[in-house]
């Protein structure tokens, strides 16, 4: 096989990869702190493909620039989920709270599928055929612009996590529940707010995944599974660790479909999940507990 | 074998005892005024109660979370299925090879779980993962089918137990034995010292050890005990539908499906299980009906509505449907 090819196949599964990366950001967000995991993650970002697609459709807006206003959106979405429903669930057992975001995904799945239909939707932007050529490589302009887009929000992220107050306030609540409360912190609105912040960042994944694949409504408990895989293989609660699982899930899945047959990736993604499970179950870039 | 029978009885109040012969007897004799399509919904509600029951040992009784359930019920279904069509070997004898598979994948994924101390959320991952794993795994198995299905011989003739073979009604007693057999184990589990070194590993794994409980060997039992159940459900799905495809019954839709009656009916509960089954099971059709009738019945409106149903039960009520009805109705037991 060209080591041309090789190298192709796996620049591009690495740039698909940081969009993985940004969504999964979202879940790692919201686990790290509420400590509740959003089963309904997937389907929230099914959601935000949804806007998209609509906004591209009705008014010939890109995707890249809806981000901003579907990350706002999802923002409202995630806040009221989680300080009407979720918040009386925190401190009920595990299985209660997965049970509540099943019947969450399950609403918004077919939701979807009733506003919608069952076909695949995309967007069709002016530059999806666009590539530009480093080299020996040829990139995709959508999968170019795709992972700077995801890398700008992770960035913002990141700031607004180190340097904002809220953000400073949100990671006091993750290290120390009791300790941030004793301060006089408002936990619980702050839970709100953390869970806004992971929708949104998932809804931004969402507007720039519709560049890269069809949008059908049954796709989100795939990647809700996909978002846990990427987590968990970089360390639930570690920001840095989400992209890079990311990354390394996106370029598995890109030289699976390259040596073996594509429909078998996602093999690859769990037999590195087993693998990280047992081996280092805190994930490659996570804290030991 | 009497003592054994004694303790089954143990602190159940005689009222209890009339309301299950008179739940069992009702059951025993519905065929008799139902039609086909009756008989295939109470079909599904046994399904599900029985699988729902095996799934409960582990999370009800031990408290591991598994959401890949399915895994079980594929593996078992395959087994039977390809010794059945491939080798001739009839389901009464295939079953113990499906047993034993489904056994060894419990066994498997329980002792590198519990070895590697994976719990909690991370060991419902792990479930899910495996699950995810041999659905594709099976996609690609070209030999018993691949993603293209795994068909049994659709065969029009009398009830034959041997090859489970036969009309609606005989799968229907099948399952209905199964899910009494099922009950009783379990009734005789939780009055086991077994039973009580479950509860304590569910409700405090740390103070279980301390008490001496050697917890790793324990919650594999649990594991290969539920997993060998849930492969009868496996083995009945398989001859009972006639076809098998990877993308269906090892979806985590199914594992899903299949733990919604006993979180609805009563996690932990002995007759939890088959409350929520039947309660989910029938209301489904109900809805379904009512859809069609009024001519809602565009996809997805059904799921929505089960999403509803289930956001109601979780909220309000988390210990399930059957603790608070059971007091209800005054069966609570002597203690």
């Amino acid at each position: 096989m060209p080591a041309d090819l090789i190298l192709n196949v796996a620049v591009g599964g690495v740039l698909t990869g940081l969009v993985y990366g940004l969504m999964a950001l979202g879940l790692s967000v919201i686990f790290g702190v509420v400590r509740v995991v959003n089963f309904a993650h997937g389907e929230m970002m099914t959601l935000g493909m949804y806007a998209a697609v609509v906004l591209f459709g009705s008014f010939g807006l890109d995707p890249l620039l809806m981000l901003v206003p579907v990350a706002a959106a999802l923002f409202v979405i995630g806040y009221i989920l989680q300080s009407t429903l979720i918040n009386p669930f925190v401190n009920r057992p595990e299985h209660s709270q997965f049970m509540l975001l099943v019947a969450v995904a399950m609403i918004m799945v077919n939701g979807l599928l009733m506003a919608f239909g069952p076909n695949a939707r995309n967007t069709l932007v002016s530059y999806a055929l666009d590539s530009y050529q480093v080299g020996p490589v040829i990139i995709d302009a959508v999968r170019l612009y795709a992972a700077l887009a995801a890398l700008a929000v992770a960035v913002a992220l990141f700031a607004f996590f180190k340097l904002t107050p809220t953000g400073k306030a949100i990671r006091a609540c993750a290290d120390n529940y009791l300790g941030a409360q004793v301060v006089g912190l408002n936990v619980k609105r702050l839970y709100a707010f953390t869970f806004g912040v992971g929708a949104a960042c998932v809804g931004a994944a969402g507007c720039i995944m519709v560049l890269l694949i069809d949008v059908t409504p049954q796709i989100g408990p795939a990647y809700t599974l996909l978002a846990f895989v990427i987590v968990i293989v970089g360390g639930l609660g570690s920001m840095p660790g989400a992209l890079l699982g990311g990354i390394l899930i996106g370029l598995s899945e890109a030289l699976a479909g390259l040596f073996f047959v594509p429909s078998a990736k996602g093999m690859f993604a769990f037999a590195i999940l087993v693998l990280v499970l047992l081996l280092r179950p805190q994930g490659l870039l996570g804290k030991k507990a | 074998m009497s003592r054994m029978l004694r303790r089954l009885g143990e602190g159940v109040s005689n009222r209890a005892l009339v309301a299950l012969g008179l739940v069992f007897a009702a059951l025993l004799l519905a065929p008799l005024v139902s039609n086909g399509y009756v008989l295939s919904v109470l079909i599904i509600a046994l399904y599900y109660a029985y699988a729902g029951q095996a799934w409960n040992v582990m999370m009800g009784f031990c408290g591991q979370l598994s959401l890949g359930h399915s895994l079980y019920v594929g593996v078992a279904a395959y087994a039977a299925a390809i010794f059945f069509v491939k080798w001739n070997v009839p389901p009464v004898i295939g079953m113990f090879a499906a047993i034993a598979v489904a056994m060894a994948f419990g066994a498997v994924i329980g002792f590198l779980a519990f070895r590697f101390s994976v719990s909690g959320v991370y060991f419902a991952l792990l479930t899910i993962a495996f699950a995810e794993f041999t659905r594709i795994g099976f996609d690609h198995f070209t030999w018993a089918g691949g993603s293209g299905g795994f068909f049994l011989k659709v065969e029009d003739r009398a009830a034959d137990l041997i090859t489970l073979r036969g009309p609606p009604i005989m799968f229907y007693y099948v399952m209905l034995a199964l899910t009494a057999l099922a009950f009783l184990f379990c009734r005789m589990l939780t009055q086991s010292r077994v039973g009580y070194y479950w509860f304590a590993i569910r409700e405090d794994q740390e103070a279980a050890q301390a008490l001496g409980i050697n917890v790793f060997r324990y919650k594999m039992l649990a594991v290969i005990v539920s997993s060998g159940m849930t492969s009868l459900a496996g083995v009945f799905f398989a001859f009972y539908y006639n076809n098998l495809f990877p993308e269906q019954i090892f979806s985590m839709a199914r594992s899903i499906e299949l733990i919604l009656g006993p979180i609805i009916g009563g996690l932990g509960t002995l007759f939890g299980p088959i409350l929520g089954a039947f309660v989910l099971t029938v209301l489904a059709d109900l809805v379904t009906e009512v859809l069609v009738f009024t001519g809602y019945d565009i996809p997805g409106v059904k799921q929505v509505f089960y999403g509803l149903c289930l956001a109601v039960v979780v909220i309000w009520l988390p210990l399930g449907i059957w603790p608070p009805l059971k007091r209800r109705l005054g069966l609570e037991g002597r203690s």
